[in-house]
């Protein structure tokens, strides 16, 4: 056991390891069919990871629990709604407003532009929405916190909602419940415009999203600004004192893990070719967090496990695997309707039994443990 | 603490801090008081009486009291072990779906006699405060006991979790969509109109159900032996533990005073509302800790004056279509939730607290 957990805190062997999963990551879509429903839940999964990956910083590294979430999953997605789709009819009299899309958008009434600009705007947005989100809760510890964003990701899910009655002339601020359909596919500058039948190229895009999403998040956690959201979390009294700028620190955190989720939201947008209010809702941003708690709360790789599996227990364990065993029991229920009974379940479950997830990061886990010490020892030496 | 944060370093800062001081005093009275003026003042000039104003506020403080009766199982948890017990809102729920459970066994119709009513709701509203108490405690020793030396955050998620559990529980026992339940009642009933202002039977009930609850609670918290341990504890577990209150039974009656409460405000609000369903706990949970927070969380007495309060808000919200109309409710209500916690977020009645200090 404890050979094993030596070799794995070797860096070449990460390093190796970390190369290994990517490249298979990489080469995994060859052996499925390219349109088929595998490589669809798959591309979500990544996308999944990149939002999970997000609220890790804010949730794992700076402590700062955030309940709504789904507010930039929704800013994200709204920015390619937008800006790549024809919902804004009257835009440019008419004609729309077209910039670096292909010569088939480019006829099409509505704001349509490349969808590198829309990231960098919905990076933009969310990170600014993130911070404002941020500000009330900065003289707020705890709890606190987590009411205010849980309440600021319930205004944005509201708005969106009844965005349909909010506009100025032409133009309306969200299309509702009823969506806003068709959304641009992803138009890479050097390569054809994605489809929908071809789904091997969204995948290969989620993983690039992903790759540079980890990378980011992995240089930050070594960073100056990496540690001070550690020390802020562990002690944020000892952590001002000794020099960390509270309000700085904490704003960087959530406009950081804000604009995580604005680009998987701007991603999932296209990719599900709607932005519909029905989205938004508060359990989403529980399905986010109980990625980001099954993995391990600061764990960069427990995160990215966690949300894999959860995005698969969501879209192929409970709809194929477990729905048909009620009805062979013969109960009469529809196991779907329940998956966020069952994500309950495992968050209460990972709670009392193992609080730093599946692949805890090091320092969490001796901060979780502290008053267990005693108690473990004698654990271990039963088993 | 804000000190610390926000250095000294400007003469700006010293302006900001007066407005906010200033703010902090009279910001949150002036909050509160904004919707019903200003709606008052609009029904005065388009109108010319208050009548709607006063209809909004009598339907608030019956609606309200539910919201108290809520309020109070989230003080009261805060109070004593500082979690927000997330699936509070989940207990009141499967608090309605007992009473509408337990009225079909009881063979409780629109045809049942005046004097077998008032017997078999009353006996429904213990059945409905003694299941949602014990979900209550049940809820304390599976996921919260374990968790109350770990991180503050462990337990809150746990919650959470819990509360996923119990609007599933409610979508196996009465579906996912809402359910209509007979008007036993009638608590549309128009008991007296003055000036325009009516009064129904709901509202009759609601107070009157609410007021010996309180009364009840308070009596319990401020006299009694246990009561004085539960507020011994929440001083101070630690101490309290040295003096010879047993810590782990005095939360979990806490817990069950919380449930007891939220079992009764179920089965008023199915009788008021005539409709339930699974996710009725989630809003109204949402509703109530806002409320217990304007109050001041922690104190009895805030709680009841918050969940008036917000109850008056809400009903006028959901009134006035041309505006806001019920589909923005919550969000006014969140609205409120956020400027109350940047205003003042040890509430109304509420000293500071170490987590909002």
């Amino acid at each position: 056991m404890s050979a094993l957990a030596d070799r794995a805190r070797s860096p070449w062997f990460s390093r190796g390891l970390a190369t290994a999963v990517l490249l298979g990551a990489a080469v995994l879509p060859f052996f499925f069919d390219s349109g088929g429903p595998f490589i669809e839940d798959l591309t979500v999964a990544l996308a999944y990871v990149v939002m999970a990956l997000g609220l890790n910083i804010v949730v794992g590294f700076a402590g700062l629990l955030d309940l709504g979430y789904v507010a930039f999953f929704a800013i994200g997605a709204y920015t390619i709604g937008w800006f790549g789709s024809g919902f804004f009819s009257a835009a440019g009299g008419g004609e729309g407003i077209h910039f670096g899309v292909s010569a088939v958008a480019a006829q099409l009434p509505g704001i349509h532009l490349n969808f590198l600009i829309v990231l960098v705007i919905a990076v933009v947005v969310t990170a600014v929405a993130g911070m404002l989100i941020g500000l009330p809760t900065l003289r707020l510890r705890g709890d606190y916190i987590a009411i205010v964003t849980l309440a600021f990701g319930e205004i944005i899910g509201r708005v969106a909602i009844n965005g349909d009655e909010l506009g100025v002339g032409a133009y309306k601020l969200t299309n509702g419940r009823q969506g806003i359909t068709p959304v641009d596919k992803i138009d890479l500058p050097g390569l054809a415009p994605f489809t929908s039948l071809e789904l091997r190229p969204w995948y290969w895009t989620a993983l690039a999203m992903v790759v540079v999403v980890l990378v980011v998040n992995i240089r930050l956690r070594d960073s100056r600004l990496g540690r001070a959201w550690v020390a802020i979390r562990e002690d944020e009294v000892a952590a001002v004192s000794m020099g960390v700028p509270l309000v700085r620190t904490k704003l960087l955190a959530y406009a950081t893990g804000a604009a995580f989720g604005g680009i998987s939201g701007a991603f999932l947008g296209s990719f599900l070719n709607t932005v519909n209010a029905d989205q938004f809702a508060f359990s989403f941003s529980i399905f986010i967090l109980a990625m980001v708690i099954l993995g391990g709360l600061g764990s960069v790789w427990g995160v990215v496990v966690g949300a894999i599996s959860l995005s698969f227990i969501n879209t192929l364990l409970i709809p194929d695997v477990l729905n048909p065993i009620p009805r062979q029991l013969g109960l009469e229920f529809d196991l779907t309707q329940l998956s966020f009974g069952i994500f309950g379940f495992l968050l209460v479950i990972m709670m009392v039994l193992r609080p730093e997830g599946l692949i805890p990061s090091r320092r969490r886990q001796i901060e979780l443990r502290e008053g267990e010490a005693a108690e473990e020892t004698v654990l271990e030496a039963r088993a | 603490m804000e000190a610390a944060s926000v250095p000294a370093r400007r003469p700006a800062a010293s302006i900001l801090d007066r407005i906010r001081g200033v703010l902090g005093r009279i910001g949150l009275p002036i909050l509160l008081l904004a919707l019903p003026v200003a709606f008052g003042v609009n029904d005065l000039i388009t109108e010319g009486d208050l009548s709607r104003l006063g209809n909004n506020l009598v339907d608030g403080l019956s609606n309200g009291a539910i919201w108290a009766l809520v309020a109070l199982g989230y003080t009261l948890v805060y109070g004593i072990i500082e979690l927000i017990n997330f699936a509070h809102g989940e207990v009141f729920m499967i608090g309605s779906f007992v009473a509408f459970g337990f009225a079909g066994t009881l063979g409780l119709t629109l045809a049942t006699g005046p004097l077998g009513l008032v017997a078999g709701l009353l006996v429904t509203l213990l059945v409905c405060m003694i299941a949602s108490g014990a979900l209550n405690v049940m809820i304390e020793r599976v996921a919260y006991r374990p968790l109350r030396d770990a991180p503050k955050l462990t337990a809150l998620v746990a919650a959470v979790g819990f509360s996923f559990i119990l609007q599933n529980v409610g979508i196996l026992w009465l579906g996912g969509s809402q359910r209509g339940i007979p008007d036993l009642i009638g608590s549309q009933a128009v008991l007296f109109d003055a000036f325009g202002v009516t009064v129904s039977r709901g509202d009759v009930l609601a107070v009157a159900a609410t007021v010996p609850l309180v009364a009840l609670l308070t009596a319990f918290v401020s006299r009694s032996r246990m009561g004085r341990a539960m507020r011994a504890t929440a001083q101070d577990p630690e101490a309290a533990r040295l003096m010879g209150i047993n810590v782990d039974t005095t939360i979990a009656v806490t817990f069950l005073l919380g449930g007891l409460l939220a079992g009764a405000a179920g089965l008023i609000y199915a009788l008021y509302q005539t409709t339930i369903w699974f996710f009725q706990g989630f809003l109204a949970g949402l509703i109530a800790f806002t409320a217990a927070v304007m109050g001041g969380i922690g104190n009895l007495r805030g709680a009841v004056l918050g969940g008036l309060i917000i109850g008056c808000i809400q009903q006028i919200s959901d009134n006035r279509v041309e505006v806001l109309g019920p589909e923005w409710t919550p969000a006014v209500v969140f609205a409120y939730l956020v400027l109350i916690m940047v205003l003042k977020p040890q509430g109304l009645l509420g000293e500071e607290t170490r987590e909002a200090g």
